[in-house]
């Protein structure tokens, strides 16, 4: 399990092609890289990512074990980005590796799902005079729900 | 005495991000309260305690969690990561 939460940017093909590499038991990589998009009225100037030191991590980490026990994973790679990033910059990559495609999308997916409302990060989107915290949405919240075991 | 952070608007609305509180709460709820009878700025960051979520130690957990031997308590927004 390769966990990191970074200021600095990342390659995240080189990224990919390491986490790959040399895994004869492997059949499947799945990724996810976000990207910090554009959609307000006003231009965005740049985007803050705050974050809890300390807590980040071991909350990546709960989630990223949670993965290894629901899922038949080889490996899982997380790299999250803090600090000042602007448009079009990557803000976070996943990758999951497993021996067939299923385990690795699913978990990919779960790690997605909970890396959004469980990891503390927040961002802010700062436009020409304007600062504005972005809200979470209520579909993060539920999207957690298809997770849950039902009795 | 436990150290008291607070993160994104939860700080910018108290206007600093940690600070260490002598108190003698036993769950969250009560820490709130203490810290509400501050000041203004206080009870305005935690007039609506469902828009803020809680992290004891690290762990995110309720507001009636107790505080019996906590070091550390976060208050923030909900989380956008990802």
């Amino acid at each position: 399990m390769d966990i990191r939460v970074q200021e600095g940017p990342f390659a995240q093909g080189e990224e990919l092609d390491a986490f790959a590499k040399g895994r004869p038991d492997v059949g499947a990589v799945v990724s996810f890289t976000g990207l910090v998009r554009d959609l307000a009225p006003d231009p965005m100037k740049h985007m803050e990512i705050e974050h809890y030191p300390g807590m980040t991590e071991r909350a990546i980490t709960t989630i990223a074990e949670e993965a290894q026990q629901r899922w038949s994973l080889a490996d899982v790679l997380v790299i999250h980005r803090y600090g000042r990033l602007r448009p079009g910059d990557t803000i976070m990559m996943v990758a999951t590796a497993s021996r067939h495609r299923a385990d690795a999308f699913a978990a990919a997916e779960f790690l997605m799902d909970y890396l959004k409302s469980r990891a503390p990060f927040w961002k802010k989107e700062v436009t020409g005079d304007d600062a504005e915290w972005v809200a979470a949405k209520d579909e993060d919240e539920a999207a957690l729900d298809r997770w849950t075991p039902r009795d | 005495m436990i150290d008291v952070m607070y993160f994104a608007w939860v700080r910018e609305r108290i206007g600093l991000p940690r600070e260490t509180v002598e108190t003698t709460a036993t769950t969250v709820a009560e820490l709130v309260e203490e810290l509400k009878a501050r000041e203004e700025r206080y009870a305005m960051a935690f007039s609506d305690i469902s828009a803020l979520r809680v992290a004891v130690d690290q762990e995110l957990t309720d507001f009636d969690a107790p505080l019996a031997r906590a070091r550390e308590v976060a208050f923030f927004p909900p989380m956008t990561g990802g």
